[in-house]
């Protein structure tokens, strides 16, 4: 996020520690020397504006191979996630039900009931991605609403606004999000709508914080001279500011609800063990760490890499997003 | 109260903008503490006229110019446009007025959108009151880059990132001038400017002035910059009017300690000549949450006496067309 | 092993050593930014040398190359894509090449730096007492009760009123002009030999201006500290430098005593300098005399006079072969240009140019001039503001 007023110490702590990360070689005294001192200036400039670096191409293949794979699980060649599978029989005819570990046949091995878990985690991905992108997207569009107007209309509305926020995020999160599910039912859509519950807040907050500083700017003020309407002004002037800033925290956001997600099914607060989520995965494992830990672990370093790519593609987004303001 | 009086205003008819008695105040937090930011002022700029407005930082010259265009709400007294006041108006009937009254601002970066391109800002005024159709806005928006010294081909394209600040507030006043306003108000456009850059906008501001027939008022915090450009100058302190008169006059015979001493503190090119704090005013300029009684620069004025901490000076007439608010004129 | 250097007296440092030669000399300093776009050449060949107790007024437009030509000789330059080239010598020692350490020595106890901006140039979650006496304890050799004491004399020293009280605040409780009274205090807590003031007053009123840069005097007098006073207004150092180097595109186009400069300047970007300021004395609503476009590209600088596209008086060799810094009668005065101020090929170069139509030549009104300059030739009919037009200027040129 920019940092638009110089105004509050904040910012001006952030921009020196900003300024500090630019340059590893100085040395500590000379930090404490650009510390008293305007660094900020002449040491900017040179980190702008190159292309996207590997770590970020990485990131986008995986998040496009694990959407791709997902919205074409159906079609895919792998076998049923969900349906009694033909178990294979010992010599006395009994089925033999144990997890096997990884093969070439089954890239991930199976899991105690038999199913292929590289097919359980393709058809996860499908529930838990929708749940996070869904349920943040929801959060940031009536968080943003709702922060960008707190933001702009400082007074009566903006104070209202904040202190509802407030007593949101008060709110221990995780009850907050189990209890709606309990009251409501464990389908998909329900903890799709308590996450959209916990996470409305959070991005309202900051997407009022960073209204507040861009409405200060003169260009609001000129708008406003001008006869722009407040809803003119919102949209035109401060919106465009807000949401680069907005959505890199989104993907963020979309990282935490996926982990939010295996969280609640841990425990016990989460989407039926019947339908295939990550966090049902997981769950279904868990009685079986010891002797076949892979069906855990598949699901989890997917979780790993995926929220890795998440972070480190909402911090590009991030850098990407900063505007330039000054031609120096 | 001090500074107060309206000696120096013109008859109402021949003026296009006249402030009365305007007072602005700030709450601070919920203390109860007021930041008394404008402090029962008049004034009035008569049509083609550029009014100067100088004084130091803090004294309440943005605030004044804000009022003016109602973008803060003042406490007391009214600001007539035209005849009609301002500060009775409301929502749907103030933005019509909108239009005609324009404002420049001091930091050429912060006054212009970053993720806007230069021909978007430019025509904003004209697609928010639908002036013309499609064609017409754009040859506006290229009449007006070209008048300001903005190639509209090369840099309507660009954001404002993209262009220094002397550029950057040729671009303001180009989207200040779209709308054709009447009246604009120049919050200290030259400030953060180069000298040589700040002469180019200066000159820049007196050419539109010519061109399309404006009227100015003109803040600054320097004297230098104020003369060149105004018809007739007003010295603010700490929210209170000091002195008013005729740049020229102001110049050469400044009659308010305060005047002399802004005058004297400006560094002349010149070797032979040294600009003196010490002649000049010490100290700083008062809390304006609590503002010295009677005179308000009485803490800082050399020539103070008794009287200045009790009685506030009135404004009147010292010469022709020279006005000043001081018990002890110079 | 700070300790046994720093346990010299310190009062013993506001003294004058007499030493011999000037305290500081750079002599060809190149510092290039390798950027995205090519190489930078923010300091391009200055010479310079400052003897002690001297101010130095430093004076070009922004971008001209005043704080990375400070920064540069400072050691104070981000470490990437930076080249440094030349020779620094403070008190007859080299240190371009000095590391981190030996910087640290330098710093704060033997040249200090006032920055433009106050407010970020202060750490905003420190008090201003505890950024003083750090400052005290990093270099002298006292105990922390000594420091404090230092501390709160400086803090009168600079006029800073019920000192005792402020050395408990933060930076955000002060006006700007009070911070940048803190700052100098910070800066010349350790008894600098060597001030940098970088633009200490474009941030403040004219009121506050006067009060700082007189402080900066009084303080410069007292401890016969030498000062580089950097601006972009003439009329700031005019009555403050006793000589003044004029810079364009990261190069010295003028140097002289300060007298000298005002009364005989030769280079065209100097008298343009001047001639931009607005007139105390001149009625109100006269043309000023504004440099038409802007600073050249510091990555693809015209080739000859890096003026040339702005000159009134520019001529055929211009555009082609760089002027040399050549001297003007003394040696203490010198300038890079081949048809100076004040010469009849100067006069007819401007001749030239207005009958070929150039605006920059156009816009020349010689009665702005300070007396003396072009005493000797006549004046020329007065402009009307048709000349002025500004002309359109395209940002491709200069981005
Ligand atoms: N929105 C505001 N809230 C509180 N105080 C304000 C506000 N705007 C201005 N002030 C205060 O009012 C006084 C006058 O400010 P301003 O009009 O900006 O002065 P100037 O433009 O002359 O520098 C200052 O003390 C300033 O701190
Ligand atoms: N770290 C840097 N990298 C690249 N270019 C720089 C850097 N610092 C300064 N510059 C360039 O050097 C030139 C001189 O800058 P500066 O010394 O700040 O000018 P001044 O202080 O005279 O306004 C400018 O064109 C600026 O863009
Ligand atoms: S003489 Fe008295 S009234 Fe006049 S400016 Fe000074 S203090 Fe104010
Ligand atoms: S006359 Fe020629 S050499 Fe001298 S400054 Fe002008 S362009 Fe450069
Ligand atoms: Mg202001
Ligand atoms: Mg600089």
């Amino acid at each position: 996020m920019p940092a638009p007023s110089h105004n509050s110490g904040d910012d001006i702590v952030q921009s020196l520690v900003a300024d500090k990360s630019h340059d590893s070689a100085v040395d500590e005294s000379m930090l404490y020397f650009a510390a008293v001192t305007d660094g900020p200036e002449i040491a900017n400039i040179a980190n702008k504006r190159k292309g996207l670096g590997v770590g970020a191409w990485l990131s986008i293949i995986w998040l496009a191979l694990l959407l791709t794979s997902s919205f074409a699980a159906p079609f895919l060649p792998i076998p049923d996630p969900i349906n009694d599978v033909e178990l294979p029989r010992s010599g006395g005819g009994e089925a033999v039900v144990i997890a096997t570990p990884p093969s070439l046949d089954h890239l991930f091995g199976l899991d105690s009931s038999g199913h292929d878990v590289l097919s359980r985690v393709i058809w996860g991905a499908r529930n838990s991605l929708l749940i996070g992108i869904v349920s943040v997207g929801l959060g940031l569009l009536v968080g943003g609403v709702l922060g960008n107007i707190a933001g702009y209309f400082k007074g009566k509305i903006g104070g209202f606004i904040g202190s509802v926020l407030d007593i949101l995020l008060a709110f221990p999160q995780l009850i907050l999000a189990l209890f709606v599910v309990t009251v409501l039912g464990h389908t998909v859509a329900n903890v799709t709508f308590a996450l959209a519950i916990v996470s409305t807040p959070v991005l309202a907050r900051i997407a009022r914080a960073s209204a507040l500083s861009w409405s200060e700017r003169e260009f609001v003020l000129a708008a406003r001279a001008q006869g722009a309407t407040h809803r003119r002004v919102i949209w035109r002037e401060v919106l465009p500011n807000v949401l680069p800033a907005m959505f890199s925290i989104a993907l963020l956001g979309i990282a935490v609800v996926i982990v939010a997600e295996a969280g609640l099914a841990i425990i016990g607060a989460g989407v039926k063990p019947e339908v295939v989520t990550w966090g049902n995965i997981i769950v279904g494992g868990q009685g079986e760490l010891r002797g076949a830990a892979h069906i855990v672990l598949a699901p989890s370093l997917i979780i790993f890499l995926t929220v890795l790519s998440l972070n480190f593609l909402g911090d590009v987004v991030r850098a990407r997003s900063d505007v330039r303001e000054s031609a120096l | 109260m001090a500074g107060s009086g309206t000696a120096h205003l013109r008859p109402s008819e021949e003026a296009l903008l006249r402030i009365e008695g305007l007072v602005v105040e700030f709450p601070v937090g919920r203390s109860g503490l007021k930041v008394h930011a404008v402090s029962d002022i008049s004034l009035d700029v008569l049509p083609g006229e550029t009014l100067g407005l100088v004084g130091e930082s803090g004294c309440g010259k943005s605030t004044t110019g804000r009022a003016v265009m109602q973008l803060v709400r003042s406490q007391a007294g009214s600001v007539a446009f035209e005849g009609h006041d301002l500060t009775k108006l409301k929502g749907e009937e103030l933005r019509q007025v909108r239009p005609k009254l324009q404002m420049i601002f001091q930091d050429p970066i912060s006054s212009l959108n970053p993720r806007r391109r230069v021909r978007d800002i430019v025509r904003e005024g004209l697609d928010i009151w639908k002036i013309g159709d499609e064609d017409a806005r754009n040859a506006k928006v290229t009449e007006v880059l070209e008048a300001v010294g903005i190639d509209p081909e090369t840099a309507g394209p660009r954001r404002p990132h993209e262009f220094s600040g002397g550029q950057c507030q040729r671009i303001s006043i180009a989207r200040a001038v779209a709308t054709e306003p009447k009246l604009i108000i120049c919050d200290e456009p030259v400030s953060a400017l180069d000298v040589s850059v700040q002469a180019q906008i200066i000159n820049l501001l007196q050419e539109m002035k010519d061109r399309y027939g404006l009227t100015l008022i003109f803040i600054a915090h320097d004297l230098a910059v104020v003369k060149n450009v105004s018809d007739r100058v007003a010295v603010m302190y700490l929210g209170k009017i000091c002195e008013v008169a005729g740049p020229d006059e102001l110049y050469a015979a400044p009659r308010h300690p305060y005047t002399a001493a802004l005058l004297s503190a400006i560094p002349l090119p010149d070797p032979a000549v040294r600009a003196k704090s010490t002649e000049g005013v010490g100290g700083e300029i008062p809390s304006p949450l609590a503002p010295p009684s009677g005179c308000r620069f009485r803490t800082r004025c050399p020539a103070a006496a008794e009287v200045c901490a009790q009685e506030e000076p009135q404004i009147r007439e010292v010469g022709p067309d020279h006005f000043v608010a001081c018990h002890f004129p110079l | 092993m700070r300790k046994s250097k720093k346990s010299a007296d310190a009062a013993a440092r506001f003294e004058t050593e007499p030493t011999e030669g000037p305290l500081l000399q750079v002599v060809d300093l190149h510092t290039h930014f390798h950027t995205g776009r090519g190489v930078a050449r923010a300091v391009d060949g200055v010479t310079l040398s400052l003897e002690r107790g001297r101010t130095l007024g430093v004076v070009g437009e922004s971008g001209s190359g005043k704080t990375v030509l400070a920064r540069s000789i400072m050691g104070l330059l981000p470490k990437s894509n930076v080249e440094r080239t030349g020779s620094i010598l403070f008190e007859g020692r080299e240190i371009i090449h000095a590391s981190n350490d030996e910087l640290r020595e330098l710093w704060g106890s033997q040249m200090s730096m006032v920055f433009q901006d106050p407010m970020t140039s202060l750490n905003p979650v420190m008090k201003i007492g505890n950024q003083i006496t750090e400052m005290i304890l990093q270099h002298l050799d006292v105990s922390k009760a000594y420091a404090r004491e230092l501390a709160l004399a400086q803090l009168k020293a600079v006029g800073i009123p019920e000192a005792e009280r402020r050395l408990k605040e933060y930076p955000h409780q002060m006006s700007g002009g009070m911070r940048q009274r803190i700052m100098i205090a910070i800066a010349i807590a350790c008894g600098p030999k060597l001030l940098f003031a970088d633009e200490p007053t474009t941030a403040l009123d004219v009121t506050v201006q006067a009060q700082i840069l007189d402080l900066l005097e009084e303080q410069q007098r007292e401890r016969f500290m030498a000062m580089m006073l950097v601006t972009h207004d003439l009329g700031v150092v005019a009555g403050r430098a006793d000589e003044i180097v004029v810079m364009y595109a990261g190069r010295i186009v003028e140097k002289a005593p300060t007298g000298l400069l005002f009364s005989d300047m030769r280079h065209p970007y100097t008298e343009a300098l001047l001639r931009s300021i607005p007139k105390l004395s001149a009625p109100s609503h006269s043309l000023l005399q504004a440099i038409g476009g802007r600073p050249p590209d510091i990555v693809n600088p015209p080739t000859g006079c890096k003026f040339s596209p702005r000159c009134p008086y520019v001529q055929e060799k211009c555009t082609q072969e760089e002027p040399p810094l050549t001297d003007a009668g003394s040696p203490d005065h010198q300038f890079r240009c081949w048809t100076p101020v004040g010469t009849p090929e100067n006069r007819a170069a401007l001749e030239a140019n207005r009958a070929a139509g150039l605006e920059s030549a156009l816009a020349v009104v010689e009665d702005v001039l300070p007396a003396g300059v072009n005493a000797a030739t006549e004046t020329l009919p007065p402009l009307t503001t048709s000349h002025l037009r500004s002309g359109t200027i395209n940002p491709k040129e200069s981005i």
